[in-house]
């Protein structure tokens, strides 16, 4: 029988199996941010351990920082030292760093693929959840734990057992203001934040294909949110043109080498998944959550469901209760959401072509002055990028505020928060209580979702326009 | 790492679903570079209601919490882990946990076991009707009994004698050391290196 891509990477990577044993995994390429590293570099320093492979490690600041006045010491005491500390760390184990102000610098999902460092068939590692992102390039992706990261520090190794495989077909052609955003918000909702729970998802279909390898990354970058560890698509040559000419990119006659190799990463045609789902892409439409969990989401052409409605007795009282802390009344059309903030950044929507798209929906155009709208772009490189295409100039004239990168708004961490009350259209991942700021309310939407929004200060798309 | 072969005390019903690492423990609490004093952040939003459970004088004591399905899910962030034990927890019951944060448990001696719902209402009835019941969560026989309830659980082999014997995942792996070594010997040239970290 068959294999499917997520076994095929998985075999490639076992160090050692034994009987009764997890496998021992190799992995090849480590993810290091400031927020939970700290005590990784501890339990080293207390064992009297090295970092086995500093050059299959890499560090960025993005979560503690702050987007503005980057050229200043960070004002928050408590985020300066963890920033710090990072950096003392890095030096002393010889690790390469990108801190705030380097050019290379930005949210660590966002900084592998541009830098050409994530690629078809490796296993790749972050004490974050969404390092799901990376397996847009058919890589085996997944978050980790603090002692996860200090094991894989020690011994380049995880000890894991393999997960088991979902298929999500998807067919058919998005039909125009759809994005890759909607697509993983209905798969979501189709399957519920614990539907993954245990699997690897392989993403496929024509409409999967037709993404680009931005679209591609934020839907596997929300692949935790359907609970799953990690979730991938095949490389193609989609996939293989954005790698090439990226600074860690193969060259010469590794390159060739290398597209031999990666054109043998796809699912074989008689491998078996244990569960498949598919999803129709002509039926999607634009898609925003309305409660306090990735899943609980619906067509922003509906309006908020009513409790009473739902079946199962923990989905109605999960949604009795988000629509308590959202404020929000059952029937009320999403349409008819006024928002405060929108934010338009994050891992799973903070790059080029995201600032693109807003940007052409605002040009020329005002934001509602009963909002503020905020734009991270995802690395400095984006920004720079962005800078040259005069998108910064789009959406300072409309009245946003346009940023340094960073993770910013998506997590109430550093500077950029919600006030209590304060309602958003996030282009972010998580919706979940407090997630954006304390009390905050957030509704995730698409970067076309967020520009619409933020023109006509209600929950919009660019079709209300 | 203690070794863990079992614990007996008291429980406290956490009767929510899909309860993610960010009402565990909120991110403000993630900026902290130590593995202990996450106890105050633990719930941190939800304990500002009096009514909270945590908050009930009669599971001050609590030390096992039985919680709905979907548990931990959310953020990969091991403080969740940290914040439960700080605060006294020692095991964690519901019917379906998170990936991420069962494997951040079971590294960090937090027990995480897995009971049908059937089984984890019959606890919340028990333990609502007598805050006092006391559970015994047992790794050697995998039970979870109390009064005249025996309930089995699944761990497999190798995570329970690693937990009893209370050993150091990182010892164990690098025992293996030249394995790894011949593996690398092995990998494929074109595989990307990052650069080497710039000179003070």
């Amino acid at each position: 029988m068959g294999k499917t891509l997520a076994e095929k990477i998985w075999i490639d990577h076992v160090v050692r199996r034994a009987d009764g044993e997890p496998d021992l995994l190799y992995i090849d390429l480590h993810l290091i941010h400031e927020v939970t590293s700290p005590q990784a570099f501890d339990g080293l320093r207390l064992t009297n351990r090295k970092i086995r492979r500093p050059d299959l490690t890499i560090a960025t600041e993005d979560h503690n920082t702050p987007t503005q006045n980057i050229d200043q010491p960070i004002a928050d005491p408590v985020s300066k030292l963890q920033v710090d500390t990072l950096r003392k760390n890095c030096a002393e184990f010889g690790v390469r760093i990108h801190s705030l102000g380097d050019i290379e610098q930005g949210i660590v999902h966002v900084v592998g693929p541009q830098l050409g460092l994530t690629q078809p068939g490796m296993t790749i590692v972050c004490g974050d959840s969404h390092t799901s992102t990376h397996g847009a390039f058919g890589a085996l992706a997944f978050g980790i734990g603090t002692s996860e990261v200090e094991h894989v520090m020690a011994t380049q190794t995880l000890p894991l057992a393999p997960p088991k495989t979902m298929a999500i077909n998807v067919e058919g052609k998005l039909k125009p203001g759809v994005t890759s955003k909607d697509i993983i918000l209905a798969i979501i909702a189709k399957i519920g934040t614990g539907g993954g729970q245990g699997y690897v998802l392989e993403y496929r279909g024509s409409a999967i294909r037709e993404l680009s390898m931005e679209g591609r990354m934020t839907i596997c970058n929300m692949s935790i949110e359907a609970g799953a560890r990690a979730g991938l698509i095949a490389p193609d040559a989609t996939t293989f043109n954005y790698i090439k000419g990226k600074p860690h990119a193969p060259k010469g006659a590794d390159w060739d080498s290398a597209i031999a190799y990666w054109s043998t990463l796809v699912t074989d045609a008689d491998a078996k998944f244990d569960v498949e789902i598919n999803l129709d892409a002509n039926e999607l439409a634009p898609f925003v959550t309305w409660g306090t969990n990735p899943g609980q989401g619906l067509p922003l052409n509906s309006n908020v469901p009513n409790p009473a409605d739902i079946a199962d007795a923990e989905a109605r009282g999960a949604a009795e209760r988000a629509l308590v802390y959202m404020d929000l009344t059952a029937g009320t059309p999403l349409k008819s959401i006024k928002i405060d903030t929108v934010f338009l950044g994050s891992c799973t929507n903070g790059r080029i072509e995201d600032l693109r798209a807003a940007a052409a929906i605002i040009k020329n155009k005002k934001i509602a002055s009963s909002l503020r709208m905020l734009v991270v772009p995802g690395s400095a490189r984006v920004r720079l990028q962005a800078e040259s295409e005069g998108l910064d100039k789009v959406f300072i004239d409309a009245g946003a505020e346009w940023r340094n990168a960073g993770c910013s708004m998506c997590l109430g961490m550093n500077p950029d928060q919600l006030k209590p009350g304060e309602r958003s259209a996030s282009t972010s991942n998580r919706n979940f209580e407090g997630r954006q700021g304390k009390g905050g309310r957030t509704h995730l939407v698409s970067p076309l979702v967020a520009a619409a929004t933020a023109l006509r200060g209600t929950l919009s798309s660019p079709a209300d326009l | 790492m203690e070794k863990f072969i079992r614990h007996t005390g008291s429980a406290i019903p956490l009767r929510r679903s899909n309860v993610d690492t960010d009402q565990i423990i909120p991110a403000v609490y993630l900026k902290r570079v130590t593995r202990s004093g996450f106890e105050d952040g633990l719930f941190s939003a939800w304990r500002n209601d009096p009514d909270f459970v945590l908050n009930k004088p009669e599971y001050k004591n609590a030390s096992i919490l039985v919680a709905g399905v979907d548990f931990g899910t959310g953020s990969s962030r091991e403080h969740a882990v940290w914040a439960l034990q700080n605060y006294g927890f020692k095991a964690v019951i519901s019917s379906r946990f998170a990936d991420i944060f069962r494997g951040n448990s079971l590294k960090g001696g937090l027990i995480t076991v897995i009971l049908p719902q059937v089984e984890v209402e019959a606890i919340w009835l028990a333990i609502e009707t007598d805050p006092k019941t006391q559970l015994t969560v047992d790794l050697e026989s995998r039970t979870v009994s109390y009064g005249n309830v025996v309930c089995t659980f699944e761990l497999d082999d190798y995570t329970r004698w690693r937990l009893m014997e209370g050993l150091d995942d990182i010892g164990l792996t690098l025992r293996h050391s030249d394995v790894v070594t011949s593996f690398e010997e092995k990998r494929a040239k074109f595989k990307p290196k990052t650069l080497p970290a710039l000179a003070e």
